[in-house]
């Protein structure tokens, strides 16, 4: 592996590059499905190749290639170099990066069980299993369940000496019960929607989920929606679990604070941001007990966002988003944190393949935990609903006017949950949203959560993210709009 | 890999072509793709073996800030092996052609295929198929270099920069080949190229956006589409912010696609049967509006994309909602035995748990243009583009989303000015039913869903629930 990278950057420089590297990744992938009792999906797949990015005549050029041979390394990185001498002609200025520092290290996400070893077999089975106690619920009329692994092996090489080998294993695995009535569509998913929970992790991670456990009562609660209080409309407390919190941070905190959004570079398809630099260090983001951090160490944990190395060979970093509610820091690559006058790169370039550019991703960026048990949480609080597992989604461009709703709600009633809601939502404007925030839940109901379906950039890169986040309290939220007429 | 899948000498020829004349047109061929599955039949001892090759050969032209910021090109091949054993079926993928890496995908499929439960299902592969013959590639489109996009990328970026504005989008080509073989005799070839140019023109306070595809380069006219973005960020200059509400709109051809793309799956014959369909107890009922005819037809002039679906089965011409009612569905060959009914040559490849869906969905218009919708309507809105939009409710099919890069108030018959950006929560079923008008279908190119073929709409009561900041 490590000798392609090498021969495609050698071979960049003697092209005329004055910057390049390259990595060449290999992917294995195991894709199972099951419905209804049936298996849906079985599928291996493994994907090998190399992507090389320079600097030639101040501009950026990018060739990727399955063909791992010496003439075909060689004409991919000469290929970079003539797109990047093609990039020339609609030039405003050279690129400049940030410095860094050359690494030469080895990297492994850690895990217990193989999910590759594990015999196919079994997973179908579990699978099964859980699908079987979901249709044991009279009403379910379709139950769903799925495990995703991945294995991305890759090395990275560059012209200023770094040569960094990284292993990561992920895996993912999530049920789903629907409830087809009268003219009602309702469903619930086992542990997050968007195929359950996904992590940097082996086999235990699946076996820690206990899908078949939570089989029935997700059956049981897909049924039980239908005949469930309608979300009401208008002004309310709402208290979000840790999964829907997770998403709200990825949208309305995660995309705003990429420095490529931000510095007009996603304009044409994923958008803008309203963080602009004058921001920083002054916009009041979120109330005082909101902390977030975009932490791609492994000591925050290990979420889809977590590596030793970024895809332009940056360490992992932990960067303080928002501090005491105050806006503090992007994502940044070697190129935005140069242009803000930044002296070092966040470290967020990564890229979902060998044959994709690295640009700026989430790596984990969470919420901190806060203080308060969970129940003391409810006991606390008068009136208000509680919404659990994300529905829909969706923002502007700008990343201001969220709304989202969820799966199921709970009504809170002086201190206490009571009924069951239907068609929860909730919409807002994001810094107004944050800086509502009363009440965050402490470390013990804080989970990080996989996101594993973020698209961005052109051609579209479909990327993993982690989001932390424990229970919490928003005051005065609307409510209800989304099935308004 | 190519190496692997060309001799020596075209593997030199192909890397001389790198150093002499960067093109981007590197097809495989038809005669190499044939001998590459052909090789995997020798390999498999399966009851059954079925073979998909994909290889592509990709380019794209990034830019932003009137600067070209990101330029790439890639070339890969993926070989895909579905094998069946006494009834039980399972695929593997890989992109190393070499024998031993051909023998690996062979085993990795048969071993998977093997470990499973007998599918009581699951049909014999089918045999030779004819199929209608489709012009998609376009030689001077697969020869485009990255010098030719980056020369049309610099013209509309000066033109910008004269007029004071802010450039942003792509210019992508293309070309892809694939075939599909099984055991069973039958052999497909398919090859398409590919042209995209897309452009956000922004200004201080506004902004406008243009993008079009076509399997030829020669339909795309980078310069007219960025005048035309330019245009409407002109005309949305310091955008009023009025009540949202319920509104008579005038939807341009992409935000159209980028809402009636959320259906494509419901008329699925396996989303019906599973009951997450919007036709779910509502085929051949009175649902939309008189003037809503619906087909899927691949062979429209203005589609892409193969003639036959993932088993190889011909692609039929399918009407799926005439005049309103909801008529046909789609079927893959399973559904259709579960469902007695005939294939339409519309599944996904095998084992999936989705069955199929039409890919190349064409709507039925009218005559009107935009601007005699416009001239029509006392108060109103025109969307340009529509943005990040989810289903909120899948059986009233109520979707939400934003307005983007153009939003205008009409009062009198007249484009009174730029408005903030609305959000909408919307149901398609009421939409579909509150059609006033019907431009002429054109192939629309949006960002929240494939392209298709559909016309400009005017629609009356559309419900915008909340206004954003800009």
């Amino acid at each position: 592996m490590n000798d392609w990278a090498h021969i495609a950057v050698g071979t960049a420089l003697v092209r005329g590059a004055t910057y390049a590297d390259a990595r060449v990744m290999d992917i294995r992938q195991r894709d199972i499905s099951t419905k209804n009792g049936a298996v849906g999906t079985v599928v291996e797949s493994e994907s090998l190749g190399i992507g090389v990015r320079v600097i030639a005549s101040g501009a950026w050029g990018f060739a990727a290639t399955d063909r791992l041979t010496r003439e075909g390394v060689q004409a991919c990185a000469a290929e970079a170099v003539s797109i990047a001498k093609a990039s020339a002609l609609a030039k405003t200025h050279n690129v400049v990066l940030a410095s860094e520092q050359a690494y030469v290290d080895t990297w492994q996400s850690p895990f217990i069980k193989d999910p590759f070893r594990i015999p196919v077999e079994r997973q179908i089975d579990l699978l099964l299993a859980a699908d079987k106690e979901m249709r044991r619920v009279k009403g379910v009329t379709l139950a769903e369940g799925s495990m995703s692994f991945r294995r991305i092996e890759q090395f990275f090489a560059s012209s200023i000496g770094s040569a960094i080998h990284q292993v990561k294993m992920l895996s993912g695995a999530g049920i789903v019960a629907t409830s087809f009535a009268e003219k009602e569509i309702q469903k619930r998913s086992y542990p997050n929607s968007f195929g359950g929970q996904h992590m940097e992790s082996g086999y235990e991670l699946v076996e820690s989920l206990d899908l078949v456990a939570n089989a029935g009562r997700v059956g049981e609660e897909s049924v039980a929606l239908h005949s469930a209080l309608q979300c009401p409309e208008g002004a309310s407390t709402i208290i979000l679990e840790s999964a829907q919190l997770g998403l709200q941070i990825h949208e309305s905190i995660g995309h705003p604070i990429e420095l490529d959004r931000v510095l007009g570079q996603e304009a044409n398809f994923a958008g803008m941001s309203f963080l602009t630099v004058d921001k920083l260090r002054k916009l009041r983001y979120g109330s005082e007990i909101v902390d977030v951090v975009a932490d791609a160490r492994l000591e925050h944990g290990p979420g889809l966002g977590t590596f030793g190395y970024d895809d332009e060979g940056v360490p992992a970093q932990c960067t303080p988003i928002i501090s005491n509610g105050l806006f503090t820091g992007y994502l940044s690559n070697r190129e935005s944190a140069a242009e803000i006058g930044e002296k070092r790169s966040g470290g967020t370039m990564r890229t979902e393949s060998w044959n994709r550019l690295p640009i700026i991703r989430m790596t984990n960026v969470s919420l901190q935990p806060g203080t308060w048990k969970y129940d003391d949480l409810i006991a606390d609080t008068d009136d208000a609903v509680l919404m659990e597992t994300n529905r829909s989604w969706s923002i502007d461009d700008r990343r201001y006017h969220f709304q989202f709703s969820t799966e199921i709600g709970w009504e809170i009633k002086g201190g206490k949950k009571g009924r069951m809601i239907k068609n929860p939502s909730y919409s807002g404007i994001t810094t107004e949203f944050w800086n509502s925030c009363d009440a965050i839940c402490s470390r013990e109901f804080w989970t990080l959560w996989g996101t594993p379906n973020c698209g961005k950039g052109q051609p579209q890169q479909v990327m993993g993210t982690g989001h932390g986040a424990a229970p919490s309290r928003f005051r005065n939220v609307k409510i209800g709009v989304a099935f308004a007429k | 890999m190519a190496a692997a899948r060309k001799s020596k000498k075209s593997a030199r020829a192909a890397s001389a072509a790198y150093h002499s004349h960067p093109s981007a047109d590197f097809r495989v061929g038809l005669t190499e793709l044939r001998e590459l599955a052909g090789r995997v039949f020798k390999l498999s001892d399966a009851d059954e073996t079925e073979v998909e090759i994909g290889a592509v050969s990709d380019a794209l032209t990034r830019f932003a800030n009137n600067t070209i910021h990101q330029h790439v090109a890639e070339q890969n091949l993926a070989l895909s092996v579905r094998v069946v054993f006494d009834g039980c079926t399972a695929r593997a993928v890989t992109n190393k052609t070499d024998e031993a890496s051909l023998r690996r995908v062979v085993e990795a499929a048969s071993s998977l295929a093997r470990v499973q439960r007998k599918d009581p299902n699951l049909l014999p592969m089918p045999r030779q198929q004819k199929y209608q013959k489709v012009r998609r590639f376009y030689p001077m489109t697969a020869a485009a270099t990255a010098a030719d996009r980056a020369r049309a990328v610099a013209r509309v970026c000066s033109n910008a920069t004269t007029t004071k504005q802010t450039a942003a989008g792509i210019f992508s080509t293309g070309l892809s080949e694939s075939v599909l073989a099984n055991s069973r005799g039958l052999f497909a070839h398919y090859e398409q190229t590919r042209a995209e140019f897309s452009i956000t023109i922004l200004e201080k306070d506004s902004s406008g956006w243009a993008k079009a595809s076509s399997a030829n380069l020669t339909d795309i006219d980078p310069e007219a589409l960025a005048e035309s973005a330019s245009e409407k960020s002109i005309a949305s200059r310091a955008p009023l912010e009025i009540p949202a509400g319920h509104y008579t709109v005038i939807l341009e051809p992409p935000a159209v696609l980028d809402l009636v793309g959320f259906l494509f799956y419901d008329f699925a014959a396996t989303a019906v049967r599973d009951q997450r369909s919007v036709f779910t107890g509502r085929m051949g009922k009175k649902l939309f509006g008189e003037n809503i005819s619906i087909w899927d037809d691949v062979y429209h002039p203005l589609q892409l994309g193969a003639p036959y679906d993932g088993e190889g089965m011909p692609r039929e011409k399918v009407h799926l909602v005439d005049h309103g009612v909801p008529r046909n569905l789609v079927y893959s060959r399973a559904s259709a035995r579960k469902m007695k009914a005939k294939p339409t040559g519309h599944g996904f490849s095998l084992p999936n748990e989705y069955g199929e869906a039409p890919m190349n969905l064409v709507f039925a218009g009218g005559t009107a243009t935009v601007d005699e919708m416009v001239r029509s309507t006392e108060r109103g809105v025109l969307v340009t583009r529509l943005w990040y939009i989810r289903e909120v409710d899948p059986y009233q099919k109520i979707l939400t989303g934003m307005t983007r890069d153009g939003t205008f108030l009409i009062e009198n018959g007249r484009i009174a000015g730029g408005i903030r950006n609305f959000r909408f929560n919307q149901s398609m079923i009421a939409l579909l039913s509150n059609v006033e008008k019907l431009g002429v279908p054109v192939r629309a190119a949006g960002e929240e869903s494939f392209e298709m073929v559909v016309p400009a709409m005017k629609v009356r009561d559309f419900h915008f629930s909340e206004v954003t900041k800009f």
